[in-house]
């Protein structure tokens, strides 16, 4: 556990204290425990693999409020916790986004910048017309707010480990049903009325607010540290459904794409061998 | 002397203050940035007719502070709508945070917001239209004896990006979904770019105090 301004933070390693770093950022609704066969891999090629748990998920304690400069504080909080050399970073969708803008604002303290689907572009959000966006913006906030009146000793539903394995496949389909057991086991606690998952219960998928897409992909060509940034094919509901053109056009010179074949969001997940070979090539 | 009465937004109580009772729909006052609600009705919104409320934003005044912060505006939205939960149909009054905040509970609770008005003062600009170069800064003042104003209060909410736009589309909520004719007032003399694009809005105007609170005040 480390500090983070009053909240505690989760951190998990994998391999030899002594190797050389290399952090690793989770997506957002995941935790550090969903590395748990794609870190070993670089554990095994000789590094320390390490994450954490972003504030409010997996064994990290919850907060009142969440925001994008909080999840950056953290990060700059476990990067602290390790060491004040450059090192190599993978981020793994919203973590790949919040590792991007922490390469842009302290260049100094990263090596190696590796994006896993984590670079929303403005393309792949539907246009809508104006009076459908007002329609929609009004559910949205009606529900948002309700949601928030609604959070006094809020819980997550409980159940069974195969039933949050199940409800896990809608967002996930794509991931094989033993790993979302497995992933169960650590990402849930059992309760004397069954498993929930940690994760903070006031926290919700989608919402609004100013943030645009572009936000983030504008922060791409700054980085003057080797890229990697590599995309599934396949559609996929987490995904962000990032066009390779999108990307090609912001990658900084000598930054690579990699589009990975027969892969959806969760390209570490289903293809933990070729990512974490590209991974070290990159690093070689 | 002021009634105190204690909501819970999700983790954080908030303080909510009755200035003035009386019958009618409440005028609920929005402090700006790093402010706290006033101890009394300030002369310049004497002429409401009815009853008088101040809510003390997270992170100020009598509220709690956010443990590790986090703060952004549209969560302070939701303790607007926690006190409107409380109190049921008010008229807002904003300066500076609150008159953006004020301006996102007026799109966000349409139907319960019964104009706002968007005054100057601390914290109306926010971090700009648009991104500045990112920073990350893990770092900030001690807290003032009785921990509030919360210094990353101050901190965030000075760097949230409020493009023009966004302010916008909550402008348009208010005006198509509150019935009013004229559903917010722009009642200061500062003009950021989230302000100066509500101010273009159908259903918005730009008044006078006593103006707006003349036209707001229920019959």
């Amino acid at each position: 556990m480390v500090d983070s301004h009053g909240l505690a933070i989760a951190v998990h390693e994998w391999g030899d204290e002594a190797a050389p770093p290399i952090l690793l950022a989770h997506g957002g609704f995941d935790f550090a425990g969903t590395f748990a066969v794609f870190a070993p891999m670089l554990a095994d090629a000789g590094f320390r693999a390490i994450s954490w748990d972003h504030r409010g998920h997996g064994d990290s304690q919850h907060a009142a409020l969440y925001n994008w400069e909080a999840d950056l504080r953290d990060a700059a909080t476990v990067f602290d916790s390790i060491s004040f050399a450059p090192m190599p970073v993978i981020g793994h969708s919203k973590g790949g986004s919040l590792m991007l803008q922490l390469a842009d604002a302290l260049p100094h303290r990263v090596s190696h910048l590796i994006n896993l689907d984590g670079l929303p572009s403005r393309r792949s959000f539907p246009d809508v017309s104006d009076h459908q966006r007002t329609k929609l913006m009004a559910d949205e906030l009606t529900a948002w707010l309700d949601h928030r009146r609604s959070l006094a000793d809020a819980q997550r539903k409980p159940g069974t480990i195969a039933e949050l394995a199940e409800r896990r496949s809608r967002m996930n389909p794509r991931l094989d049903m033993d790993w979302l057991r497995y992933l169960v086991t650590i990402g849930a606690r059992e309760d004397a009325d069954g498993w929930r998952w940690k994760i903070d219960p006031t926290l919700r998928l989608g919402g609004f607010g100013p943030w645009r897409p572009e936000w983030s992909m504008m922060r791409l060509p700054d980085i003057g540290v080797p890229v990697l940034a590599v995309l599934g094919t396949e559609v996929d509901p987490m995904g962000w459904g990032t066009a390779a053109a999108d990307v090609l056009s912001h990658l900084p010179p000598d930054g690579r794409l990699v589009m990975l074949e027969g892969a959806g969001h969760f390209v570490h997940i289903e293809k933990p061998r070729e990512v974490a070979d590209m991974v070290l090539e990159l690093l070689a | 002397m002021t009634a105190l009465v204690r909501l819970r937004h999700n983790r954080v109580e908030l303080a909510l203050h009755e200035l003035r009772r009386a019958a009618g729909r409440p005028l609920l006052l929005l402090h700006g940035l790093g402010e706290r609600s006033p101890s009394a009705v300030p002369p310049h919104l004497a002429a409401w007719p009815g009853a008088v409320w101040a809510l003390d934003l997270a992170g100020h005044g009598d509220s709690d502070v956010a443990i590790g912060a986090g703060y952004f505006c549209e969560a302070l939205m939701g303790d607007v709508d926690i006190a409107i939960a409380h109190l049921g149909a008010v008229t807002l009054y904003g300066r500076g945070l609150g008159a953006y905040v004020g301006l996102l509970a007026a799109g966000g609770r349409a139907e319960a917001v019964r104009g706002a008005i968007l005054a100057d003062g601390p914290g109306l600009a926010g971090g700009g239209p648009s991104p500045a170069s990112p920073a990350v800064s893990t770092a900030v003042g001690a807290a003032p004896p009785g921990g509030t104003p919360d210094p990353w209060a101050m901190y965030e909410l000075t760097r949230d990006v409020r493009p023009p736009d966004y302010a916008a589309t909550f402008a348009r909520q208010a005006s198509t979904r509150s019935g009013l004719d004229t559903a917010l007032a722009v009642v200061g003399v500062n003009r950021p770019p989230w302000l100066e694009a509500v101010a273009q809005e159908p259903g918005v105007i730009e008044a006078t105090l006593p103006d707006a609170l003349a036209l707001f005040a229920p019959p």
